[in-house]
């Protein structure tokens, strides 16, 4: 039938499947019917909760403001779902258009979108981390668990590594006077999210706020005693760490395992998808039918030289699945590009950190407002004499001018005056990434892929975890881990 | 008065009454440069909230290429440093924080919630009062018997100034407000901004007695706080406490008194609403956003300069220009709200001007915001069948912060006070 | 009631945290931690504060309808 038939059945009657209950699935039903969609919509979930918010649950849970329980998403509109929840999908028949589901059933689909996230990365050694008193902080779950250990007055908790959350989390412990030490493999905090200039500054908020911080260092084991309870760290420099609760914060892995061998361009990097939305075959040719969105995502960004973006961003999700939404439900001519400008936000140690644009794209920095050493500041990142990002400390309000900057491509350095610039500001010094093909803690934006414009299709197996960022390397969408 | 050039138009007080036509006819040309060392006006709402957020946009009159004697704050000669609606970061951000430590969160989170049955108290009063004035047919005043001592009372009892100063400090605020008519602010000789500056002066003497008083014997208020300056960013120094005390004295009740009064007049103009209010006092809440978006008590920010030259739609302000962002007239844009001229409290979508943006943005947001709900609905509650006795009423000289100078009402009864 | 505030739009005018402090808090000058559950005794003020955001960045059950809300501008940079 003409297309503009089909899509005027789809939206009355056909059938859309959302695999991922979370807030990329809920928002992007919510779009559904905010648009119209009559049809059926079912909703597949791996956890047995309605879709809540993780934010929360390295924050105010943490912090002992909120129940970690209590964190579920409000609701922008009722949506009339089918839900499935608490069973995982395990597989996907892309020709026969159905969805397998580990209990079995097979649910079949007009219309799928894929917003499965990912999972925290556990602790590579699976011996030790089975040990009683080490966590993960990802899911609600995850959170009820380390909440309660916390509240049980522990002698100390150690953090391994040190991204946004497991910065997060030593706040929290700091805060309800809990001794923290943190292990981190590069020079300092959040390196990898936003580089060593600003990471320093990171490395000085731990320190101030009577955190252990050990940096440069890697955990080479943990040690449990006779009953199987974690009782200490140990580290590359052959320093012991007495623990009792230890959090693994090592960032996050895409969870794409259910799509092994279905011929979608999934693996370990996530799913590819074109501007919007729509899913890769393995052989790079779109499909018309499959959708992604969230954190599971890789998709082309035109401001960013068209590398393929996976952004572990809140904003991302819930942007990226409205387009999706309107996309899956819109012919051709009526869809629209997902052109999101990344932007992340942490809060930590009474400090609201945010970025703005792809700062480990960014080969120097530039203070152009405040002070490194007053910690209140906005950076701004430069990438080939263009601005490409802005990080700021307790300076948020200034950030939409940057990301004008960003979307208008403006020189970098920036040469114009701007009120509250120090000496420190007047020139940009190494933004001081560490080597991309290192692995790093969390960085919340990886370049991953190739360009359109890059010919070159090059077999690479996909690494065992943690999988490190590579730009310029295409995924092979046949074997994913 | 048709060749008069259009920001003239605006602030000329014929325009009082209904400025939005002209700003309509502003917005045309978004950024308009009328004459050789006048201001930019910019008025439509993408472009103020861009400037708001833009760090090469400048508070302080230092920056500008010619600069006038200022009014909040002044300049040199009157002994009373800026505040810090008139400085940049860092120095605003400092002494804002300090300022916000003795206000709000997070030194004090529950000052302003904390106020809220003092607040209905203050307000029930002044309504008995006014009722004595209306009963058997009578008129009343909501400006002078209820828009203006309401938060004049509040701020007082804030900051902890004697209510009973008012009559004293009045005669120097007034000479300080009008000095804020941008007719008169380029003018450093002119009459006007030589009282303003002797009126801060003496205003701020006046404080400086109390300020002694308070380092001697604090007590629960913020001029104690002030003083004290118990937050991570030290204390001020004695002329940044006065230059502080004198900026919210005044605009802790000027600016407020307009939002009350036009919330006023904009529910006698659409007695349907007034109504849903009688019957709903949760919807204050939308109709007092939705008056900062159509009745801004302030119309337009004409203290900015730019440290640098800059483009907006094409057009090169040059550095130290001055720049007014017409705030009421980005509220009533129709690029941005649907239906803008219409007044309709069910708007969803509300992201108005009325207090600004970005590190300058209002203050005393919040307590002027429990003000005007609070003073709306009980309006609404007591007074039976209120009318307007003159419509439009007359206004104050500002254009900058416009109401009206009398709003003259008749009633059919006042509803007593509810006993609690 | 649940709610979410989208802490990208958020720019720390801590109206909220003024107008509904069992709700929100600010932990130092602009970082807002909330409860995104609130009880009913609280549903007064929560609607003060959604109202009273400056970039209407909270959603909560029953107090942001959002279908009759035209598509959001990207943000945080809302101009053109």
């Amino acid at each position: 039938m003409p297309a503009e038939e089909f899509h005027e059945w789809l939206r009355r009657e056909g059938r859309i499947v959302v695999v991922g209950a979370s807030l990329a699935g809920l928002r992007a039903a919510e779009t559904l019917r905010a648009r119209g969609f009559a049809g059926s919509l079912t909703m597949i979930g791996d956890e047995p909760y309605p879709p809540y918010d993780r934010p929360p649950l390295s924050k105010a849970v943490l912090l002992g403001q909120a129940a970690p329980d209590r964190t579920d998403l409000p609701r922008r509109r009722a949506i009339d779902a089918t839900w499935r929840l608490g069973v995982a999908a395990t597989g996907l028949d892309l020709a026969g258009k159905r969805v397998r589901l580990a209990d079995g059933e097979e649910v079949p689909y007009d219309r799928l979108l894929i917003a499965t996230g990912v999972r925290a990365r556990p602790w590579p050694k699976e011996e030790e981390a089975q040990l009683d008193g080490v966590f993960v902080l990802r899911t609600r779950d995850d959170a009820v668990r380390l909440h309660r250990r916390l509240k049980a007055a522990p002698r100390r908790v150690f953090v391994i590594g040190a991204g946004f959350t497991g910065s997060e989390i030593a706040s929290a412990c700091r805060q309800q006077g809990i001794a923290v030490t943190v292990a981190e493999r590069a020079d300092a905090p959040l390196v990898g999210a936003l580089g060593g200039v600003v990471g320093a500054v990171a490395a000085d908020l731990h320190r101030d706020n009577g955190v252990d911080l050990r940096t440069g260092v890697t955990v080479t084991g943990l040690e449990g005693d006779s009953v199987g309870r974690v009782r200490a760290a140990h580290l590359s420099d052959g320093s012991v760490v007495e623990t009792d609760v230890v959090v693994v914060a090592l960032g996050a892995v895409r969870n794409t395992d259910w799509l092994a061998g279905s011929g979608l361009g999934a693996g370990p990097r996530g799913v590819a998808c074109d501007a919007g939305c729509r899913a890769f075959d393995f052989r790079g040719i779109v499909t018309d039918d499959v959708f992604v969105a969230g954190d599971v995502a890789r998709s082309p960004h035109p401001l960013f030289g068209y590398q393929f973006l996976s952004l572990e961003h809140w904003g991302n999700a819930v942007a990226q699945a409205e387009v999706a939404a309107h996309n899956m439900i819109s012919a051709s001519s009526d869809r629209r590009p997902h052109m999101w400008v990344p932007a992340f936000w942490s809060s930590q140690f009474g400090v609201n950190i945010k970025s703005i644009g792809v700062p480990s794209m960014g080969t120097e920095i530039m203070i152009t407002q405040g002070s490194l050493a007053e910690r209140r500041f906005v950076g701004v990142y430069g990438h080939q004499g263009r601005v490409i990002a802005a990080v700021s400390f307790d300076n948020t309000r200034w950030l939409e001018f940057y990301q004008r900057l960003i979307e208008s491509g403006s020189p970098f350095p920036v040469e114009f005056p701007t009120v509250d610039r120090r000496p420190e500001g007047r020139r940009p010094v190494p933004a001081d990434f560490p080597d991309p093909s290192l692995p790093t803690h969390g960085p919340t934006v990886t370049l991953s892929g190739y360009s359109p414009a890059d010919r070159r299709l090059v077999f690479t197996p996909s690494r065992p975890s943690p999988a490190p960022s590579a730009p310029h390397r295409p995924t092979d969408p046949r074997n994913p881990s | 008065m048709t060749d008069a050039s259009l920001l003239r138009r605006i602030t000329d007080f014929s325009s009082r009454a209904d400025p939005y036509p002209l700003y309509e006819e502003l917005r045309r040309t978004p950024v308009l440069h009328e004459e050789e060392g006048g201001p930019y006006a910019v008025s439509s709402y993408y472009d103020i909230v861009a400037l708001l957020h833009d760090p090469r946009i400048s508070s302080d009159a230092r920056n500008l290429a010619v600069p006038g004697e200022d009014e909040l704050s002044g300049a040199e000669g009157t002994g009373l440093p800026p505040s810090f609606i008139r400085l940049d970061p860092p120095e605003h951000d400092r002494l804002r924080r300090i300022a916000n430590s003795s206000f709000g969160p997070p030194h004090r989170p529950h000052r302003i919630d904390g106020l809220r049955g003092e607040l209905g108290a203050i307000v029930g009063e002044l309504i008995d009062d006014l009722a004595d004035g209306l009963a058997g047919g009578g008129e009343g005043d909501v400006v002078d018997q209820f828009a203006y001592p309401f938060p004049v009372t509040v701020i007082c009892r804030l900051l902890g100034v004697p209510r009973e100063a008012e009559p004293r400090f009045r005669t120097w605020v007034d000479p300080i407000v009008a000095a804020l008519d941008p007719e008169t602010r380029n003018d450093p000789g002119a009459p006007a901004q030589r009282a303003a500056q002797e009126a801060r002066m003496q205003l701020g003497m006046y404080l400086a007695g109390l300020v002694e008083e308070r380092t001697r014997e604090p007590r629960d208020d913020m001029l104690s706080d002030l003083v004290a300056g118990h937050g991570p960013d030290g204390s001020m120094s004695m002329m940044e406490v006065l230059s502080t005390a004198v900026l919210l004295l005044i605009a802790g009740h000027e600016t407020t008194v307009n939002l009350i009064t036009n919330g006023t007049l904009t529910l006698l103009r659409h007695p349907e609403h007034l109504r849903r209010l009688r019957e709903d006092p949760g919807l204050s809440v939308r109709i007092v956003e939705e008056l900062l978006r159509y009745e801004p008590p302030v119309q337009l920010v004409p203290s900015r300069t730019c440290v640098t030259d800059i483009e907006v739609r094409g057009v090169t302000i040059p550095k130290g220009s001055r720049i007014w962002l017409m705030l009421a007239a980005g509220n009533r844009d129709p690029e941005r709200f649907k239906d803008p001229d219409r007044f309709d409290p069910d708007r969803q979508d509300i992201e108005h001007l009325g207090f600004g943006s970005g590190v300058h943005i209002c203050f005393g947001a919040p307590l002027a915001r429990l003000e005007a709900q609070i003073a709306l609905t009980e309006l609404a509650r007591r007074l039976d069948g209120p009318r307007l006795l003159q419509d439009p009423p007359p206004y104050r000289q500002s254009p900058v912060l416009r109401g009206p100078r009398h709003l003259n009402i008749g009633v059919d009864g006042v509803h007593p006070r509810p006993a609690h | 009631m649940r709610l979410v505030v989208d802490l990208n739009r958020c720019q720390g005018y801590a109206q909220c945290a003024f107008l509904a402090p069992e709700v929100f808090t600010m932990h130092g000058e602009e970082s807002l931690v909330y409860a995104p559950w609130a009880d009913d005794e609280h549903r007064e003020k929560v609607a003060r504060a959604v109202a009273a955001c400056p970039v209407q960045a909270i959603t909560a059950d029953g107090l942001d309808d959002l279908d009759d809300t035209p598509e959001r501008p990207a943000q945080p940079g809302r101009g053109a």
